[in-house]
Protein backbone atom coordinates (compact mmCIF):
# COMPACT_ATOMS: atom_id res chain seq x y z
CA UNK A 1 0.00 0.00 0.00
CA UNK A 2 2.63 2.36 0.99
CA UNK A 3 4.44 1.45 -2.31
CA UNK A 4 1.30 2.06 -4.45
CA UNK A 5 0.88 5.48 -3.05
CA UNK A 6 4.36 6.19 -3.27
CA UNK A 7 4.43 5.57 -6.99
CA UNK A 8 1.38 7.17 -7.79
CA UNK A 9 2.59 10.36 -5.84
CA UNK A 10 5.81 10.41 -8.40
CA UNK A 11 3.68 9.99 -11.09
CA UNK A 12 1.15 12.52 -10.19
CA UNK A 13 4.47 15.12 -9.31
CA UNK A 14 5.31 13.72 -12.78
CA UNK A 15 1.97 14.81 -14.63
CA UNK A 16 2.28 17.87 -12.51
CA UNK A 17 5.72 18.95 -13.71
CA UNK A 18 4.29 18.09 -17.52
CA UNK A 19 1.23 19.99 -16.90
CA UNK A 20 2.77 23.13 -15.23
CA UNK A 21 5.26 23.14 -19.02
CA UNK A 22 2.16 23.02 -21.33
CA UNK A 23 0.13 25.65 -19.51
CA UNK A 24 3.18 28.14 -19.30
CA UNK A 25 3.65 27.67 -22.90
CA UNK A 26 -0.32 27.98 -23.52
CA UNK A 27 -0.57 31.36 -21.11
CA UNK A 28 2.47 32.43 -23.51
CA UNK A 29 0.18 31.89 -26.40
CA UNK A 30 -2.82 34.11 -24.83
CA UNK A 31 -3.82 37.61 -26.61
CA UNK A 32 -1.43 40.87 -25.09
CA UNK A 33 2.01 40.89 -24.08
CA UNK A 34 3.03 41.86 -20.42
CA UNK A 35 5.33 44.39 -21.33
CA UNK A 36 2.37 46.13 -23.91
CA UNK A 37 -0.09 45.73 -20.78
CA UNK A 38 2.84 47.91 -18.37
CA UNK A 39 3.04 49.85 -21.52
CA UNK A 40 -0.76 50.32 -21.81
CA UNK A 41 -1.29 50.57 -17.84
CA UNK A 42 1.54 53.74 -18.18
CA UNK A 43 1.69 55.87 -21.18
CA UNK A 44 5.15 57.62 -19.98
CA UNK A 45 7.13 54.73 -20.39
CA UNK A 46 10.08 55.56 -23.10
CA UNK A 47 11.60 53.16 -25.48
CA UNK A 48 14.20 52.67 -23.14
CA UNK A 49 12.13 51.94 -20.38
CA UNK A 50 10.55 49.00 -22.69
CA UNK A 51 13.71 47.63 -23.60
CA UNK A 52 15.02 47.48 -19.46
CA UNK A 53 11.65 45.92 -18.47
CA UNK A 54 12.15 43.14 -21.97
CA UNK A 55 15.53 42.46 -20.45
CA UNK A 56 14.42 42.45 -16.60
CA UNK A 57 11.81 39.92 -17.18
CA UNK A 58 13.34 38.03 -19.77
CA UNK A 59 10.54 38.27 -22.40
CA UNK A 60 12.83 37.63 -25.57
CA UNK A 61 14.31 35.08 -24.07
CA UNK A 62 13.56 30.99 -25.42
CA UNK A 63 10.53 29.38 -23.68
CA UNK A 64 12.08 26.40 -22.05
CA UNK A 65 15.07 29.24 -20.32
CA UNK A 66 11.65 31.13 -19.11
CA UNK A 67 10.10 28.44 -18.25
CA UNK A 68 13.05 26.54 -16.07
CA UNK A 69 13.36 30.65 -14.18
CA UNK A 70 9.87 30.32 -13.45
CA UNK A 71 9.85 27.03 -11.80
CA UNK A 72 13.16 27.63 -9.53
CA UNK A 73 11.64 30.69 -8.76
CA UNK A 74 7.99 28.94 -7.90
CA UNK A 75 9.94 26.27 -6.34
CA UNK A 76 11.40 28.46 -3.91
CA UNK A 77 7.48 29.94 -3.29
CA UNK A 78 7.42 32.71 -5.67
CA UNK A 79 4.81 32.67 -7.87
CA UNK A 80 5.12 36.10 -8.89
CA UNK A 81 2.54 38.94 -8.64
CA UNK A 82 -0.80 39.08 -9.77
CA UNK A 83 -1.55 41.98 -12.10
CA UNK A 84 -5.26 41.91 -11.82
CA UNK A 85 -5.20 41.80 -7.40
CA UNK A 86 -1.38 43.24 -6.97
CA UNK A 87 -0.77 41.05 -4.88
CA UNK A 88 0.74 38.08 -4.10
CA UNK A 89 -0.09 34.95 -6.36
CA UNK A 90 0.27 32.52 -3.09
CA UNK A 91 -1.60 34.83 -0.57
CA UNK A 92 -4.61 35.65 -3.33
CA UNK A 93 -5.02 31.90 -4.47
CA UNK A 94 -5.04 30.32 -0.90
CA UNK A 95 -7.88 31.98 0.69
CA UNK A 96 -9.75 31.21 -2.61
CA UNK A 97 -8.64 27.46 -2.81
CA UNK A 98 -10.63 27.52 0.97
CA UNK A 99 -14.18 29.28 -0.41
CA UNK A 100 -13.97 26.90 -3.62
CA UNK A 101 -13.53 23.41 -1.17
CA UNK A 102 -16.43 24.66 1.06
CA UNK A 103 -18.55 25.04 -2.09
CA UNK A 104 -17.72 21.80 -3.92
CA UNK A 105 -17.48 19.96 -0.76
CA UNK A 106 -21.14 20.49 0.37
CA UNK A 107 -22.44 20.10 -2.52
CA UNK A 108 -21.03 17.18 -3.17
CA UNK A 109 -21.96 15.63 0.25
CA UNK A 110 -25.32 16.53 -0.39
CA UNK A 111 -25.27 15.48 -4.10
CA UNK A 112 -23.88 12.14 -2.94
CA UNK A 113 -26.53 11.78 -0.10
CA UNK A 114 -28.83 12.35 -2.10
CA UNK A 115 -28.00 10.05 -4.49
CA UNK A 116 -27.59 8.02 -2.28
CA UNK A 117 -31.22 7.58 -1.65
CA UNK A 118 -32.62 7.95 -4.62
CA UNK A 119 -30.48 5.15 -6.26
CA UNK A 120 -31.43 2.68 -3.37
CA UNK A 121 -34.98 3.23 -3.63
CA UNK A 122 -34.93 2.88 -7.76
CA UNK A 123 -32.70 0.08 -7.60
CA UNK A 124 -34.93 -1.82 -5.20
CA UNK A 125 -37.95 -1.95 -7.42
CA UNK A 126 -36.17 -2.17 -10.93
CA UNK A 127 -38.31 -1.37 -13.95
CA UNK A 128 -41.20 0.27 -11.91
CA UNK A 129 -42.91 3.16 -12.38
CA UNK A 130 -41.17 4.76 -9.39
CA UNK A 131 -37.80 3.50 -10.89
CA UNK A 132 -38.85 4.99 -14.31
CA UNK A 133 -39.56 8.19 -12.89
CA UNK A 134 -35.96 8.62 -11.05
CA UNK A 135 -34.24 7.52 -14.40
CA UNK A 136 -36.13 10.29 -16.27
CA UNK A 137 -34.86 12.72 -13.55
CA UNK A 138 -31.89 11.65 -13.85
CA UNK A 139 -31.39 12.64 -17.56
CA UNK A 140 -32.84 15.98 -16.67
CA UNK A 141 -30.11 16.04 -14.59
CA UNK A 142 -27.33 15.70 -16.99
CA UNK A 143 -29.12 17.46 -19.62
CA UNK A 144 -29.17 20.38 -17.61
CA UNK A 145 -26.75 23.65 -18.39
CA UNK A 146 -25.07 24.42 -14.94
CA UNK A 147 -25.37 27.94 -15.60
CA UNK A 148 -28.51 27.72 -16.58
CA UNK A 149 -30.34 26.12 -13.55
CA UNK A 150 -27.91 29.11 -11.62
CA UNK A 151 -30.13 31.77 -13.65
CA UNK A 152 -33.27 30.24 -12.84
CA UNK A 153 -32.82 29.94 -8.95
CA UNK A 154 -31.46 33.25 -9.14
CA UNK A 155 -34.55 34.18 -10.90
CA UNK A 156 -37.15 32.45 -8.57
CA UNK A 157 -35.08 32.25 -5.23
CA UNK A 158 -33.27 36.01 -5.24
CA UNK A 159 -35.41 38.60 -7.70
CA UNK A 160 -38.94 36.88 -7.40
CA UNK A 161 -38.98 35.90 -4.24
CA UNK A 162 -36.29 37.85 -2.53
CA UNK A 163 -35.84 34.74 -0.31
CA UNK A 164 -31.99 34.47 -0.44
CA UNK A 165 -28.85 36.51 -1.80
CA UNK A 166 -27.58 36.10 -5.57
CA UNK A 167 -23.95 37.23 -4.93
CA UNK A 168 -21.11 37.01 -3.41
CA UNK A 169 -20.12 35.27 -0.09
CA UNK A 170 -22.04 37.71 2.70
CA UNK A 171 -20.03 37.61 6.25
CA UNK A 172 -19.42 41.35 5.18
CA UNK A 173 -16.16 41.08 6.94
CA UNK A 174 -17.56 40.53 10.89
CA UNK A 175 -17.36 37.03 10.26
CA UNK A 176 -21.57 36.26 10.40
CA UNK A 177 -21.80 33.13 10.02
CA UNK A 178 -25.89 33.03 9.59
CA UNK A 179 -24.84 35.66 6.02
CA UNK A 180 -22.29 33.53 5.04
CA UNK A 181 -24.81 30.27 4.82
CA UNK A 182 -27.29 32.12 3.39
CA UNK A 183 -25.09 33.09 0.55
CA UNK A 184 -23.52 29.55 0.45
CA UNK A 185 -27.35 27.86 -0.55
CA UNK A 186 -28.10 28.94 -3.81
CA UNK A 187 -24.46 27.77 -5.11
CA UNK A 188 -24.42 24.82 -3.32
CA UNK A 189 -27.88 23.76 -4.40
CA UNK A 190 -26.94 24.56 -8.16
CA UNK A 191 -23.95 22.45 -8.02
CA UNK A 192 -25.75 19.68 -6.04
CA UNK A 193 -28.24 19.40 -8.51
CA UNK A 194 -26.33 19.40 -11.68
CA UNK A 195 -24.17 16.22 -10.26
CA UNK A 196 -27.47 14.22 -8.06
CA UNK A 197 -28.40 12.74 -11.78
CA UNK A 198 -25.17 11.55 -12.53
CA UNK A 199 -24.28 10.30 -9.18
CA UNK A 200 -28.01 8.60 -8.85
CA UNK A 201 -27.15 6.71 -12.46
CA UNK A 202 -23.91 5.05 -11.26
CA UNK A 203 -25.69 4.09 -7.53
CA UNK A 204 -29.04 2.67 -9.13
CA UNK A 205 -27.01 0.61 -11.69
CA UNK A 206 -24.41 -0.43 -8.75
CA UNK A 207 -26.99 -1.47 -6.59
CA UNK A 208 -28.81 -3.68 -8.97
CA UNK A 209 -25.80 -5.39 -9.70
CA UNK A 210 -25.03 -5.65 -5.98
CA UNK A 211 -28.58 -7.15 -4.91
CA UNK A 212 -28.32 -9.49 -7.88
CA UNK A 213 -25.29 -11.13 -6.35
CA UNK A 214 -25.29 -14.81 -4.62
CA UNK A 215 -23.98 -13.46 -0.61
CA UNK A 216 -27.18 -10.74 -0.87
CA UNK A 217 -29.15 -14.35 -1.76
CA UNK A 218 -27.08 -15.77 0.99
CA UNK A 219 -28.14 -13.10 3.76
CA UNK A 220 -31.70 -13.29 2.60
CA UNK A 221 -31.76 -16.88 3.18
CA UNK A 222 -30.24 -16.81 6.70
CA UNK A 223 -33.04 -14.24 7.71
CA UNK A 224 -31.58 -10.79 7.71
CA UNK A 225 -33.38 -7.60 7.46
CA UNK A 226 -34.04 -6.02 4.47
CA UNK A 227 -32.34 -2.94 6.10
CA UNK A 228 -29.12 -5.00 6.66
CA UNK A 229 -29.12 -6.40 3.74
CA UNK A 230 -29.49 -3.21 1.70
CA UNK A 231 -26.83 -1.25 4.17
CA UNK A 232 -24.43 -3.82 5.32
CA UNK A 233 -24.43 -5.99 2.23
CA UNK A 234 -25.21 -4.52 -0.73
CA UNK A 235 -24.14 -0.84 0.20
CA UNK A 236 -20.68 -2.34 1.05
CA UNK A 237 -19.90 -3.62 -2.61
CA UNK A 238 -21.51 -1.32 -4.57
CA UNK A 239 -19.62 1.43 -2.95
CA UNK A 240 -16.57 0.15 -5.16
CA UNK A 241 -17.34 0.91 -8.26
CA UNK A 242 -19.09 3.98 -7.22
CA UNK A 243 -15.92 5.13 -5.87
CA UNK A 244 -14.16 5.16 -8.46
CA UNK A 245 -16.80 6.47 -10.74
CA UNK A 246 -17.21 9.84 -8.38
CA UNK A 247 -13.45 10.03 -8.25
CA UNK A 248 -13.44 10.53 -11.81
CA UNK A 249 -16.23 12.59 -12.20
CA UNK A 250 -13.51 15.38 -9.87
CA UNK A 251 -12.73 16.72 -12.54
CA UNK A 252 -16.47 17.50 -13.63
CA UNK A 253 -16.99 19.11 -10.15
CA UNK A 254 -14.34 21.19 -10.80
CA UNK A 255 -15.67 22.65 -13.82
CA UNK A 256 -19.39 22.88 -12.63
CA UNK A 257 -17.55 24.96 -9.92
CA UNK A 258 -16.02 27.18 -12.00
CA UNK A 259 -19.41 27.88 -13.77
CA UNK A 260 -21.42 28.36 -10.45
CA UNK A 261 -18.52 30.47 -8.94
CA UNK A 262 -18.83 32.67 -12.12
CA UNK A 263 -22.66 32.94 -11.86
CA UNK A 264 -22.64 33.55 -8.19
CA UNK A 265 -19.81 36.19 -8.08
CA UNK A 266 -18.46 33.52 -5.55
CA UNK A 267 -14.71 34.50 -4.72
CA UNK A 268 -13.38 30.63 -5.31
CA UNK A 269 -11.17 29.09 -7.49
CA UNK A 270 -13.26 28.45 -11.07
CA UNK A 271 -14.17 32.29 -10.96
CA UNK A 272 -10.34 33.56 -10.27
CA UNK A 273 -8.75 31.28 -12.97
CA UNK A 274 -11.63 32.99 -15.26
CA UNK A 275 -10.93 36.40 -14.45
CA UNK A 276 -7.35 36.09 -14.84
CA UNK A 277 -7.37 34.31 -17.95
CA UNK A 278 -9.71 36.99 -19.53
CA UNK A 279 -7.99 39.88 -17.51
CA UNK A 280 -4.24 39.14 -19.30
CA UNK A 281 -2.80 38.39 -15.72
CA UNK A 282 -0.49 35.34 -16.90
CA UNK A 283 0.86 34.50 -12.99
CA UNK A 284 -2.37 34.14 -11.60
CA UNK A 285 -4.06 32.22 -14.45
CA UNK A 286 -0.61 29.72 -14.07
CA UNK A 287 -0.75 28.93 -10.90
CA UNK A 288 -4.38 28.32 -10.19
CA UNK A 289 -4.57 26.83 -13.10
CA UNK A 290 -1.72 24.49 -11.36
CA UNK A 291 -3.45 24.33 -8.21
CA UNK A 292 -6.76 23.03 -9.62
CA UNK A 293 -4.86 20.56 -11.50
CA UNK A 294 -3.18 19.39 -8.90
CA UNK A 295 -6.02 18.96 -6.66
CA UNK A 296 -8.25 17.25 -9.10
CA UNK A 297 -5.10 14.94 -9.56
CA UNK A 298 -5.35 14.38 -5.02
CA UNK A 299 -8.75 13.56 -5.00
CA UNK A 300 -8.61 10.56 -7.93
CA UNK A 301 -5.19 9.26 -5.92
CA UNK A 302 -7.58 9.57 -2.23
CA UNK A 303 -10.58 7.48 -4.67
CA UNK A 304 -7.99 4.79 -5.29
CA UNK A 305 -6.85 4.17 -1.48
CA UNK A 306 -10.75 4.45 -0.76
CA UNK A 307 -11.50 1.67 -3.39
CA UNK A 308 -9.09 -0.52 -1.29
CA UNK A 309 -10.60 0.20 1.71
CA UNK A 310 -13.77 -0.85 0.43
CA UNK A 311 -12.72 -3.77 -1.41
CA UNK A 312 -10.79 -6.11 0.46
CA UNK A 313 -9.94 -7.90 -2.65
CA UNK A 314 -7.83 -5.04 -3.92
CA UNK A 315 -4.48 -4.96 -3.12
CA UNK A 316 -2.01 -2.40 -4.71
CA UNK A 317 1.24 -3.97 -4.51
CA UNK B 1 -36.88 5.45 -28.78
CA UNK B 2 -39.68 7.29 -30.95
CA UNK B 3 -40.19 10.19 -28.79
CA UNK B 4 -36.73 11.70 -28.15
CA UNK B 5 -36.18 10.49 -32.24
CA UNK B 6 -39.08 12.82 -32.75
CA UNK B 7 -37.95 15.66 -30.31
CA UNK B 8 -35.13 16.01 -31.86
CA UNK B 9 -36.51 16.07 -35.68
CA UNK B 10 -38.66 18.35 -34.66
CA UNK B 11 -35.81 20.82 -32.83
CA UNK B 12 -33.64 20.15 -36.39
CA UNK B 13 -36.52 20.68 -38.70
CA UNK B 14 -37.43 24.17 -36.64
CA UNK B 15 -34.26 25.30 -36.51
CA UNK B 16 -33.40 24.68 -40.58
CA UNK B 17 -36.73 26.81 -40.97
CA UNK B 18 -35.41 29.95 -39.77
CA UNK B 19 -34.27 31.21 -43.07
CA UNK B 20 -37.92 30.78 -44.61
CA UNK B 21 -39.32 32.03 -41.38
CA UNK B 22 -37.02 35.16 -42.10
CA UNK B 23 -37.64 35.49 -45.13
CA UNK B 24 -41.79 35.66 -44.46
CA UNK B 25 -40.92 37.75 -40.85
CA UNK B 26 -39.34 40.09 -43.92
CA UNK B 27 -36.14 40.17 -41.34
CA UNK B 28 -33.22 38.43 -40.18
CA UNK B 29 -31.90 37.18 -36.51
CA UNK B 30 -28.96 40.04 -36.56
CA UNK B 31 -31.19 42.79 -37.88
CA UNK B 32 -31.09 45.72 -35.00
CA UNK B 33 -34.14 47.74 -34.38
CA UNK B 34 -33.67 50.15 -31.53
CA UNK B 35 -37.33 51.46 -31.71
CA UNK B 36 -38.45 48.30 -31.04
CA UNK B 37 -36.58 46.28 -27.93
CA UNK B 38 -37.86 44.24 -25.44
CA UNK B 39 -41.07 44.34 -27.91
CA UNK B 40 -44.04 41.46 -27.06
CA UNK B 41 -45.03 38.91 -28.54
CA UNK B 42 -46.21 40.02 -32.35
CA UNK B 43 -47.41 38.76 -35.73
CA UNK B 44 -44.30 40.59 -36.65
CA UNK B 45 -41.94 38.89 -33.81
CA UNK B 46 -43.73 35.88 -32.40
CA UNK B 47 -41.80 35.60 -29.48
CA UNK B 48 -40.94 39.15 -29.24
CA UNK B 49 -37.69 41.15 -29.38
CA UNK B 50 -34.24 41.17 -27.11
CA UNK B 51 -32.40 44.14 -25.92
CA UNK B 52 -31.47 45.55 -28.88
CA UNK B 53 -34.93 44.67 -30.55
CA UNK B 54 -34.02 41.42 -32.11
CA UNK B 55 -36.10 38.68 -33.17
CA UNK B 56 -35.70 36.32 -30.16
CA UNK B 57 -37.69 33.32 -32.53
CA UNK B 58 -35.14 33.74 -35.68
CA UNK B 59 -32.17 33.85 -33.18
CA UNK B 60 -33.55 31.01 -31.25
CA UNK B 61 -33.80 29.17 -34.71
CA UNK B 62 -30.32 30.40 -35.67
CA UNK B 63 -28.62 29.20 -32.16
CA UNK B 64 -30.28 25.67 -33.28
CA UNK B 65 -28.48 25.33 -36.26
CA UNK B 66 -25.41 26.33 -34.90
CA UNK B 67 -25.66 24.09 -31.89
CA UNK B 68 -26.73 21.03 -33.55
CA UNK B 69 -24.09 21.65 -36.36
CA UNK B 70 -21.28 22.07 -33.97
CA UNK B 71 -22.74 18.98 -31.89
CA UNK B 72 -22.64 16.85 -34.69
CA UNK B 73 -19.78 17.88 -36.77
CA UNK B 74 -17.92 17.43 -33.44
CA UNK B 75 -19.20 14.44 -32.58
CA UNK B 76 -18.17 12.85 -35.75
CA UNK B 77 -15.16 14.36 -35.86
CA UNK B 78 -14.48 13.04 -32.34
CA UNK B 79 -16.02 9.55 -33.11
CA UNK B 80 -13.29 9.55 -36.03
CA UNK B 81 -10.27 10.40 -34.37
CA UNK B 82 -11.41 8.44 -31.47
CA UNK B 83 -11.61 5.30 -33.66
CA UNK B 84 -7.96 6.19 -34.96
CA UNK B 85 -6.19 6.11 -31.98
CA UNK B 86 -8.27 3.24 -30.41
CA UNK B 87 -7.35 1.24 -33.63
CA UNK B 88 -3.70 1.98 -33.81
CA UNK B 89 -3.24 1.18 -29.78
CA UNK B 90 -5.57 -2.06 -29.85
CA UNK B 91 -4.26 -3.26 -32.85
CA UNK B 92 0.06 -2.36 -32.81
CA UNK B 93 -0.18 -2.59 -29.22
CA UNK B 94 2.79 -2.88 -26.58
CA UNK B 95 4.15 0.94 -25.85
CA UNK B 96 1.87 2.90 -28.17
CA UNK B 97 -0.77 1.27 -26.42
CA UNK B 98 0.70 2.43 -23.27
CA UNK B 99 0.99 5.64 -23.95
CA UNK B 100 -2.29 6.17 -26.10
CA UNK B 101 -4.20 4.90 -23.40
CA UNK B 102 -2.42 6.63 -20.29
CA UNK B 103 -3.11 10.38 -22.32
CA UNK B 104 -6.41 9.22 -22.89
CA UNK B 105 -6.91 8.17 -18.78
CA UNK B 106 -4.74 11.33 -18.07
CA UNK B 107 -7.70 13.39 -19.87
CA UNK B 108 -10.62 12.26 -17.39
CA UNK B 109 -8.40 13.69 -14.55
CA UNK B 110 -8.38 16.80 -15.71
CA UNK B 111 -9.56 19.96 -14.72
CA UNK B 112 -11.51 20.09 -18.54
CA UNK B 113 -13.24 23.39 -18.27
CA UNK B 114 -10.40 25.56 -16.93
CA UNK B 115 -8.30 24.31 -19.12
CA UNK B 116 -10.70 24.83 -22.65
CA UNK B 117 -11.23 28.41 -21.44
CA UNK B 118 -7.50 28.93 -21.98
CA UNK B 119 -7.33 27.25 -25.02
CA UNK B 120 -10.49 29.25 -26.16
CA UNK B 121 -8.79 32.33 -25.38
CA UNK B 122 -5.75 31.51 -27.16
CA UNK B 123 -4.47 34.03 -29.50
CA UNK B 124 -4.33 32.00 -32.69
CA UNK B 125 -2.43 34.57 -34.80
CA UNK B 126 0.79 33.50 -31.85
CA UNK B 127 0.48 29.95 -33.47
CA UNK B 128 1.02 31.18 -37.32
CA UNK B 129 -2.85 31.21 -38.56
CA UNK B 130 -2.40 34.31 -40.38
CA UNK B 131 -4.30 37.42 -38.93
CA UNK B 132 -7.24 37.88 -41.60
CA UNK B 133 -8.51 33.87 -40.91
CA UNK B 134 -7.53 34.62 -36.91
CA UNK B 135 -9.95 37.21 -36.50
CA UNK B 136 -12.70 36.00 -39.29
CA UNK B 137 -16.34 34.81 -37.94
CA UNK B 138 -16.15 31.88 -38.54
CA UNK B 139 -13.53 30.90 -36.95
CA UNK B 140 -15.32 30.63 -33.82
CA UNK B 141 -17.14 27.83 -35.13
CA UNK B 142 -13.79 25.96 -35.97
CA UNK B 143 -12.14 26.41 -32.79
CA UNK B 144 -15.04 24.98 -30.77
CA UNK B 145 -15.05 22.22 -32.67
CA UNK B 146 -11.67 21.25 -32.17
CA UNK B 147 -11.38 22.23 -28.72
CA UNK B 148 -14.17 19.80 -28.27
CA UNK B 149 -13.05 16.96 -29.68
CA UNK B 150 -9.84 17.44 -27.87
CA UNK B 151 -12.30 16.38 -24.21
CA UNK B 152 -14.49 14.09 -26.00
CA UNK B 153 -12.38 11.39 -28.10
CA UNK B 154 -11.37 9.46 -25.62
CA UNK B 155 -14.55 7.37 -25.33
CA UNK B 156 -14.21 6.22 -28.68
CA UNK B 157 -10.86 5.28 -28.28
CA UNK B 158 -11.24 3.47 -25.23
CA UNK B 159 -14.35 1.48 -27.03
CA UNK B 160 -12.67 0.76 -30.49
CA UNK B 161 -9.06 -0.11 -28.67
CA UNK B 162 -10.94 -2.60 -26.03
CA UNK B 163 -13.35 -4.38 -29.29
CA UNK B 164 -9.76 -4.56 -31.80
CA UNK B 165 -8.00 -6.10 -28.56
CA UNK B 166 -10.92 -8.67 -28.53
CA UNK B 167 -11.01 -9.28 -32.13
CA UNK B 168 -8.41 -9.35 -33.18
CA UNK B 169 -7.55 -12.86 -31.49
CA UNK B 170 -10.95 -14.48 -33.40
CA UNK B 171 -10.58 -17.17 -35.26
CA UNK B 172 -11.90 -15.05 -38.72
CA UNK B 173 -9.50 -12.48 -37.85
CA UNK B 174 -6.29 -14.60 -38.45
CA UNK B 175 -8.21 -16.66 -41.26
CA UNK B 176 -8.34 -13.09 -42.79
CA UNK B 177 -4.65 -12.96 -42.08
CA UNK B 178 -3.43 -16.16 -43.28
CA UNK B 179 -5.17 -15.75 -46.23
CA UNK B 180 -2.85 -12.74 -46.84
CA UNK B 181 -4.99 -9.98 -45.41
CA UNK B 182 -3.97 -6.53 -44.88
CA UNK B 183 -4.05 -4.64 -41.85
CA UNK B 184 -6.38 -1.81 -42.82
CA UNK B 185 -8.27 -4.26 -44.45
CA UNK B 186 -8.95 -6.39 -41.34
CA UNK B 187 -9.38 -3.42 -39.34
CA UNK B 188 -11.92 -2.14 -41.96
CA UNK B 189 -14.04 -5.13 -42.60
CA UNK B 190 -13.62 -7.26 -39.20
CA UNK B 191 -12.85 -5.00 -36.57
CA UNK B 192 -14.83 -1.70 -37.18
CA UNK B 193 -17.96 -3.70 -38.40
CA UNK B 194 -17.76 -5.47 -34.75
CA UNK B 195 -17.51 -1.95 -32.31
CA UNK B 196 -19.95 0.07 -34.95
CA UNK B 197 -23.08 -0.37 -32.66
CA UNK B 198 -21.70 1.14 -28.92
CA UNK B 199 -19.37 3.77 -31.14
CA UNK B 200 -23.14 4.87 -32.44
CA UNK B 201 -24.49 4.88 -28.61
CA UNK B 202 -21.16 6.82 -27.42
CA UNK B 203 -21.21 9.34 -30.35
CA UNK B 204 -25.14 9.92 -30.12
CA UNK B 205 -24.39 10.45 -26.36
CA UNK B 206 -21.86 13.11 -27.07
CA UNK B 207 -23.65 15.21 -29.06
CA UNK B 208 -25.53 16.56 -26.20
CA UNK B 209 -22.50 16.66 -24.01
CA UNK B 210 -21.01 18.76 -26.67
CA UNK B 211 -23.69 20.72 -27.33
CA UNK B 212 -23.49 21.75 -23.25
CA UNK B 213 -19.86 22.75 -23.23
CA UNK B 214 -20.33 24.52 -26.68
CA UNK B 215 -23.73 26.31 -24.85
CA UNK B 216 -20.74 27.41 -21.22
CA UNK B 217 -17.93 28.44 -23.64
CA UNK B 218 -20.40 30.69 -25.69
CA UNK B 219 -22.11 31.76 -22.49
CA UNK B 220 -18.45 32.49 -21.00
CA UNK B 221 -18.39 34.66 -23.91
CA UNK B 222 -15.48 32.34 -25.40
CA UNK B 223 -17.49 30.15 -27.99
CA UNK B 224 -19.63 31.36 -30.87
CA UNK B 225 -19.67 35.22 -31.53
CA UNK B 226 -21.63 37.70 -32.16
CA UNK B 227 -23.40 38.32 -34.96
CA UNK B 228 -23.76 34.70 -35.39
CA UNK B 229 -26.63 33.76 -32.47
CA UNK B 230 -25.86 31.16 -29.87
CA UNK B 231 -28.13 30.07 -27.40
CA UNK B 232 -25.40 30.17 -25.15
CA UNK B 233 -24.56 33.78 -25.83
CA UNK B 234 -28.30 34.30 -25.70
CA UNK B 235 -28.20 33.76 -22.27
CA UNK B 236 -25.22 35.63 -21.50
CA UNK B 237 -26.71 38.66 -22.58
CA UNK B 238 -30.29 37.71 -20.71
CA UNK B 239 -27.84 37.10 -17.60
CA UNK B 240 -27.62 40.98 -17.11
CA UNK B 241 -31.66 41.33 -17.69
CA UNK B 242 -32.80 38.97 -15.24
CA UNK B 243 -34.71 41.11 -13.64
CA UNK B 244 -36.53 43.53 -16.27
CA UNK B 245 -37.35 41.10 -19.11
CA UNK B 246 -36.84 37.44 -17.52
CA UNK B 247 -38.76 34.94 -20.39
CA UNK B 248 -34.96 36.22 -22.67
CA UNK B 249 -33.78 33.74 -19.98
CA UNK B 250 -36.15 31.33 -20.10
CA UNK B 251 -36.69 30.43 -23.68
CA UNK B 252 -32.73 29.68 -25.04
CA UNK B 253 -32.27 27.76 -22.06
CA UNK B 254 -35.33 25.43 -22.05
CA UNK B 255 -33.73 25.18 -25.98
CA UNK B 256 -30.70 23.51 -24.60
CA UNK B 257 -32.08 21.36 -21.94
CA UNK B 258 -34.67 19.87 -24.70
CA UNK B 259 -31.64 19.66 -27.11
CA UNK B 260 -29.45 17.70 -25.15
CA UNK B 261 -31.69 15.71 -23.35
CA UNK B 262 -33.18 14.19 -26.20
CA UNK B 263 -29.96 13.45 -27.29
CA UNK B 264 -29.02 11.62 -24.05
CA UNK B 265 -32.57 9.55 -24.62
CA UNK B 266 -31.60 8.56 -27.71
CA UNK B 267 -28.64 7.40 -26.48
CA UNK B 268 -29.76 5.05 -23.88
CA UNK B 269 -32.78 3.66 -26.08
CA UNK B 270 -30.04 2.86 -28.87
CA UNK B 271 -27.89 1.12 -26.23
CA UNK B 272 -31.12 -0.94 -25.29
CA UNK B 273 -32.23 -1.46 -28.58
CA UNK B 274 -28.19 -2.94 -29.04
CA UNK B 275 -27.93 -4.59 -25.79
CA UNK B 276 -31.07 -6.13 -25.49
CA UNK B 277 -29.37 -9.04 -22.34
CA UNK B 278 -29.79 -5.55 -20.35
CA UNK B 279 -32.72 -3.24 -20.56
CA UNK B 280 -32.76 -1.50 -17.55
CA UNK B 281 -28.51 -0.49 -17.79
CA UNK B 282 -27.65 2.57 -17.23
Amino acid sequence: MIRFTTVRLVEIAAMLVLMSFVIYALIGLMPGDPIDLMLGADPHLTAADVARLKLLYGVDRPLLERYLAWAQAALQGDLGYSRLFLTPVAATLLPRLGNSLILMGSSFVLAFAASLGLGIAAARRPLSRFDGAINLACFAGVSLPTFWLALILILVFAEGLGWLPASGIGGGGTGDLGDRLRHLVLPVATLAIVNTGGYTRYVRAAMRDALGQDHIRTARAKGAGEGRIIWHHALRSAMVPVATILALSFGTLVSGALVTEEMFAYPGMGKLIFDAVMGNDFNLALAALLLATAVTMFANLAADLAYAWLDPRVKYS
Amino acid sequence: MRFPALLLAVIAAVSLAGPLVAHFLGADPATVDLLHRFAGPSLAHPLGTDELGRDILLRLMEGGRVSLTIGIAAALAAAAAGTAVGLTAGYVGGWTDRVLMRLADGMIALPLLPLLIVLAALDLHKIGVSRAFADSPGISLVRIVVLTVLVVWTTAARLVRGATLVTKRRDFVRAAQSLGAGVPHILWRHVLPNVMAPLVVATTLSVGDIILLESVLSFLGLGVQPPLASWGSMLSNAEELISSSPLLAVYPGVMIFLTVIACNLLGDALLRRFDPREPGRV
